[in-house]
């Protein structure tokens, strides 16, 4: 089902704005309270939005819970045929499936809403009309009459907002970015990601907020090579790509924490064996069942260091929907270049969220295949100080992928040069992948801040506005966490201070920047949702005034 | 590789069942390359853990690839390796501990996917490797390292787990017999389907069922092995039920249905109907 506030999202990029939805749901198949956001601007958007403008309630719970989401000047909308309010000076009915079931289309109640939303901001009713005509024109002989309800509907809404007297002004008009643009959300962004990277195998286990991955591959994954499964267990999907992925495929799986959990015994022996694949992490709340429809980062720790033994998977974790997409070519191009696992970190908040990003050119994708040993039999898989040439089943060059320690033909040994030797080769091979990639802003100030993951969009907007202050402040972001690249730990070091906004509780990543010499801090927040933008450039000017406060005493 | 590899140090005991087990399959694999004119590179031996599972580092000749993973989790290996490449022949060697204790919740979904591969069982009743604790089919009452005063858990019938989960091919063998054992694992690969040769393979350091199982006039005791017959109708699932509850161990083919579609045939069928798209076409689904 397309919510209204997709529907507004879809018209909004269409006719050239920037748009976002953020969208929250119980753990359950009916009723309960739900909730979908859009953020539409004529500037590139990286948060969900801190305020509402219109609140549209289509029941009494959704109203009473979101009052005070809305912003001084905000107007709600509410369904008149549901529950009615006293004159407020700020809200207005309606009765939305009244007025839907008058256009003759019972379906047409998002229209409603739209017209009504958008006369609200003035927004040209040319725009939504050209988004209906093309979104119901399916080559269908009842085409017209469903465009005509719809229209009709757009403008029973206006009406409606219109005669309520109430106004938010006039939105401008859209700049159109540059280039072709795609509506996309952070799993679909993975799922083409994959694709484009040569994906062969995907193995899947459901669990929210990652089931969309599994459900775009078994639709998608096709055609001659190609296998998308749902098995029994993360245990089974984990060690079903350690197969492929030994048998010359390029192979995927997404989870979320519990899933993720599961596999940690699998990912040491990837990283043992030294097989190629590419795990994705879509956050949710933890630990346990936690907060199966919620969003957080605290699963950095298990990434970065899964399984028992010496273990130290490489991790990128991507800030935006547009770098999810990016994000998952690169995991698959380090997880064939180095020859082992390779995490990839979402989150819920990326996943569900629906944006327009400049769409990716295939013709500029770089996709690089792990180097294939072609030579005789009586090959030595496992010699040498680093990464070296793979065999494949069916060829010559046999071996024995093996979890335990083992000799360079892969039999099992014990001998203590030996495991020093394989232990050394095996974190050897993680230089290979350090030209990973970083942004930096205002690098000669003293104290930055350095968000990870999806905390990106959030705190770039907070950055923005400490900017506009004059807040001295540098920002620094990678996606690529693990391993970081060599330049950016460098002129990490050389901060007084490095503020990282993260969601959990333990300041993960604060943690661990701190454990390679990095004076980080973490300003943290555990609500199951995304920083606001004005609270967070709050707590960041708070905590960089009292460093300077306390600089200029000493 | 590893008999000529000073290295690997791991030995099996005198009269391990697993030699009889090695030999069988290599006499199974040899002769498949040479019927089917493949290279024995064409084979996968995927490895539990345990004293059998290092069956594949023991291997003479000619070697297959290996992969030697994690306790329990052959089979899950087994089937990326077979759907990765269909055509590569991939045998799971395993024993009761790794493939019917902590391996157990991997064979009811291979079998109802009924996955094109081998799995050969090797059963000794006991967690050899770590020094004689009970396993799944130990039986009730024994003593063992971990079950001091006699086990508390009623044995499994291997069997008939299989049979009730769906397996489409079964066979039980003797580990003392490895040029009939060698005829059960290529019955088992030539099926087309998910194919369990159930081992009878006696640990002589901890559960020494040789004669239990051969039986000893002399002492009067009556051999648990016993043949099945060639009228043994095996495409009958009640004849194979029958067969499994007659007490002692069959030696044979105890039930095969070749006429169910493997994983990949069911897969092929599929994307044989639905459109595959490019990934650019993908992608401009998603055009504003």
């Amino acid at each position: 089902m397309v919510t209204s506030a997709e529907a507004m999202a879809q018209a909004a990029a269409h006719a050239g704005y920037n748009a976002q939805t953020f969208a929250t749901f119980p753990s359950q198949i009916l009723g309960g309270p739900t909730w979908t956001q859009t953020h539409v601007s004529t500037s590139p958007i990286l948060s969900a939005g801190d305020e509402l403008d219109v609140l549209v309630a289509f029941n009494k719970a959704a109203y009473e819970n979101h009052l005070s989401e809305v912003g001084a000047k905000g107007v709600i909308i509410y369904n008149s045929e549901d529950f009615q309010l006293e004159d407020d000076g700020k809200s207005f009915g309606m009765p939305i499936e009244k007025l839907a079931k008058s256009t003759g289309n019972t379906r047409a109640a998002n229209m409603v809403v739209l017209g009504a939303v958008a006369s609200l901001v003035n927004m040209p009713h040319d725009y939504l009309v050209q988004f209906v005509t093309r979104r119901f024109t399916r080559g269908r002989a009842n085409d017209q009459a469903i465009i005509e309800s719809n229209i009709k509907a757009l403008a029973l809404g206006r009406e409606q907002a219109v005669s309520s007297g109430f106004s938010l002004g006039t939105i401008p008009h859209p700049q159109r970015p540059e280039g072709q643009q795609i509506l996309v959300k952070g799993n679909d962004a993975v799922s083409l990601g994959a694709m484009a990277a040569g994906i062969d195998i995907y193995v899947g286990y459901p669990i929210s907020p990652a089931t969309t991955i599994l459900v775009w591959m078994e639709h998608n994954l096709v055609g001659p090579g190609k296998f998308a499964y749902q098995v029994s267990s993360e245990i089974e999907a984990l060690t079903a790509l350690l197969g492929a992925g030994f048998a010359g495929r390029k192979a995927m799986t997404a989870t979320a924490g519990p899933g993720f959990s599961l596999m940690n015994e699998g990912l040491g022996l990837a990283w043992m064996a030294e097989i190629p694949m590419v795990v994705v992490d879509v956050q949710r709340g933890g630990p346990a069942t936690g907060l199966p429809t919620k969003t957080e980062q605290s699963d950095l720790f298990c990434c970065m260091r899964p399984a028992h033994g010496d273990v130290s998977l490489p991790v990128i974790a991507p800030g935006t929907v547009e770098e999810c997409f990016y994000a998952t070519v690169q995991a698959f191009n380090w997880a064939e270049r180095y020859q082992g696992p390779v995490i990839l970190m979402s989150e819920m908040s990326l996943a569900e969220r629906a944006q327009n990003i400049p769409k990716p050119d295939l013709s500029k994708v770089v996709v690089e295949n792990r180097r294939v040993y072609t030579g005789n039999n009586g090959y030595m898989r496992y010699d040498g100080p680093g990464a070296s040439p793979m065999p494949i089943p069916g060829r010559p060059g046999s071996y024995v992928a093996n979890g335990s320690e083992h000799d360079p033909i892969g039999d099992t040994t014990h001998l203590p040069e030996r495991h020093v030797q394989m232990t050394e080769r095996r974190f050897n091979k993680l230089k290979l992948l350090e030209d990973g990639s970083y942004e930096r802003m205002n690098t000669e100030e003293p104290i930055a801040v350095m968000p990870w993951g999806g905390s990106k969009g959030p705190a770039s907007e907070a950055y923005k506005l400490l900017m506009e202050e004059g807040t001295p402040l540098g920002w620094y972001f990678t996606m690529y966490l693990h391993p970081l690249p060599p330049a950016l730990l460098e002129e990490l070091r050389q901060k007084e201070l490095v503020l990282v906004p993260e969601l959990n509780y333990q300041g993960q990543w604060a943690s661990t920047l701190r454990s390679q010499g990095v004076k980080a801090e973490a300003i943290t927040q555990y609500t199951g949702l995304p920083f606001k933008v004005g609270e967070l450039a709050e707590r960041i000017k708070e905590r960089v005034n009292a460093s300077i406060k306390r600089t200029v005493r000493a | 590789m590893s008999a000529k590899n000073p290295e690997y140090d791991f030995k099996w005991c005198p009269g391990c069942g697993d030699f009889g087990v090695r030999r069988a399959l290599e006499f199974a694999m040899s002769d498949r390359i040479i019927n089917r004119e493949i290279p024995m590179e064409n084979n996968v031996v995927v490895a539990g853990i345990g004293c059998s599972g290092n069956l594949v580092h023991l291997l003479e000749g000619d070697q297959p690839y290996g992969f030697h993973g994690i306790h329990g989790r052959t089979l899950p290996i087994a089937m990326g390796v077979k759907m990765g490449r269909p055509d590569l022949n991939v045998v799971v060697v395993a024993g009761d501990g790794d493939f019917l204790s902590i391996g157990m919740e991997h064979i009811g979904p291979q079998a109802a996917r009924n996955l094109d591969i081998t799995a050969v069982v090797m059963d000794n009743a006991v967690y050899g490797l770590t020094k004689g604790q009970s396993s799944p089919t130990t039986e009730l009452g024994v003593t063992t390292s971990s079950t001091p005063y006699g086990k508390l858990e009623q044995s499994i019938n291997p069997l008939d787990l299989y049979l009730t989960l769906g397996a489409s091919f079964i066979a039980s063998g003797f580990s003392g017999k490895p040029r009939d054992l060698a005829k059960l694992i290529t019955a088992g690969m030539d099926h087309p389907g998910f194919a369990i040769v159930h081992v009878q393979s006696p640990c002589t350091t901890y559960n020494d069922t040789y004669q239990i199982l051969k039986g000893n006039p002399r002492k009067g005791i009556a051999p648990l092995l016993w043949d099945i017959s060639e009228e043994h109708d095996s495409s009958d699932y009640a004849s194979a039920y029958q067969a499994i509850h007659s007490g002692g161990w069959p030696v044979g083919i105890v039930y095969r249905n070749a006429d169910r579609p493997t994983l990949n045939q069911r897969i092929q069928a599929i994307q044989s109907k639905v459109k595959q798209k490019t990934t650019q076409e993908l992608l401009d689904a998603y055009d504003i």
